[in-house]
């Protein structure tokens, strides 16, 4: 296989991007205008302010939160937030007695149409491995510190199943409108490596 | 909101946040470290929505090249998802269209072997980074 992150003589990336992109488009396999439109979708518009609008939605409508953890996919989907890794969200709910986190252990799956593109940190050899081994320790040094109490579920996603945690709402948050609320909410948080703070 | 300040030990591509060009978000992080990411992120998910391949078929070719890099056994700052994205981008590609991995080779080395300040003829606005 000539294209194995093994071989040392290896183009940079940046070469052999320019080349596929260039070979991909002179087929008419790709087309330059729509990727530019797509890249910019991904970097500008796309990204955990969805989720939060989800997470704000579940805190303050008791119908939508039925729906949302009875089929994840189907009440995203009510606000539009579908495509490519929105497939197969299922919705798991943090507790006063459980917290979830999330990872994906062979790769990097995470529903992109929610939280937007991972960042480095779940991406990272050391998170999806870590965070399975040694949970506690890992989200402590991540600046969470669960309560021995508390006991953690990680999830592993993959293409079957994209999970997204539903953090719990914050004491003293009563007088928020949803759109206060939403504005609390971490990407941190949606993938369980932070809690949801009322406001200072 | 947060930040990835609270990550330290996990966020060892910290450095690549360096990159030259890409362009800076509000709250200080990066979707792409550098712009070929950028392009082949966009490449992948442009075949498969053309139905060149599928997601799950780009995946499970994700899941290979990982596999094959966390095998090396290296320092895990050398770590890069992207360049793991790539390889399984044009492993699919030779596999599923007219494009071979010897033509990626062959142009990737024409782009090598390019005098300074060329002009390489087709108009976007993306740098490459050389």
């Amino acid at each position: 296989m000539t294209a194995s992150p093994l071989r040392a003589d290896r183009a940079p990336a940046a070469i052999r991007t320019e080349a596929l992109e260039a070979l991909l488009t002179e087929k008419g396999l790709v087309n330059a205008g729509g990727l530019d439109g797509l890249i910019k979708r991904f970097v500008n518009d796309v990204g955990p302010m969805n989720g939060a609008k989800v997470v704000a939605k579940a805190w303050t409508d008791p119908e939508f939160y039925e729906r949302l953890l009875a089929d994840g996919t189907a009440a995203v989907g009510e606000f539009g937030f579908s495509g490519p890794q929105g497939e197969h969200i299922v919705v798991v709910e943090n507790s006063d007695t459980m917290h979830n986190v999330v990872v994906c252990t062979l790769c990097s799956c995470y529903p992109w149409p929610l939280l937007g593109l991972p960042p480095d940190w779940y991406k990272d050899p050391a998170y999806r491995s870590r965070v399975v081994r040694e949970p506690r320790k890992l989200l402590g040094e991540m600046g969470l510190d669960l309560d021995e109490s508390i006991d953690i579920t990680v999830w592993d996603s993959s293409a079957e199943n994209r999970y997204f945690i539903l953090p719990q709402r914050p004491a003293g948050t009563d007088g928020l409108s949803e759109d206060e609320l939403a504005a609390l909410v971490s990407r941190e948080a949606m993938v369980g490596v932070a809690q949801v703070r009322a406001p200072a | 909101m947060s930040d990835t300040s609270t990550l330290g030990p996990t966020s060892v591509d910290d450095l690549a946040l360096d990159g030259p060009t890409a362009a800076p978000r509000s709250n200080g992080e990066l979707v792409f470290s550098a712009p070929w990411e950028g392009r082949a992120f966009g490449l992948a998910v442009s075949l498969a929505d053309d139905g060149a391949f599928t997601m799950s078929d780009f995946q499970a070719e994700l899941i290979i090249a990982i596999a094959e890099w966390d095998a090396l056994d290296r320092p895990v700052e050398e770590y890069h998802y992207y360049e793991c994205w790539l390889v399984a981008l044009e492993r699919l590609v030779a596999a599923r269209t007219p494009i071979d991995a010897s033509d990626i080779d062959e142009r990737s080395s024409e782009y090598l072997d390019r005098p300074a300040g060329h002009d390489h003829g087709h108009d976007h606005d993306h740098d490459h980074g050389h």
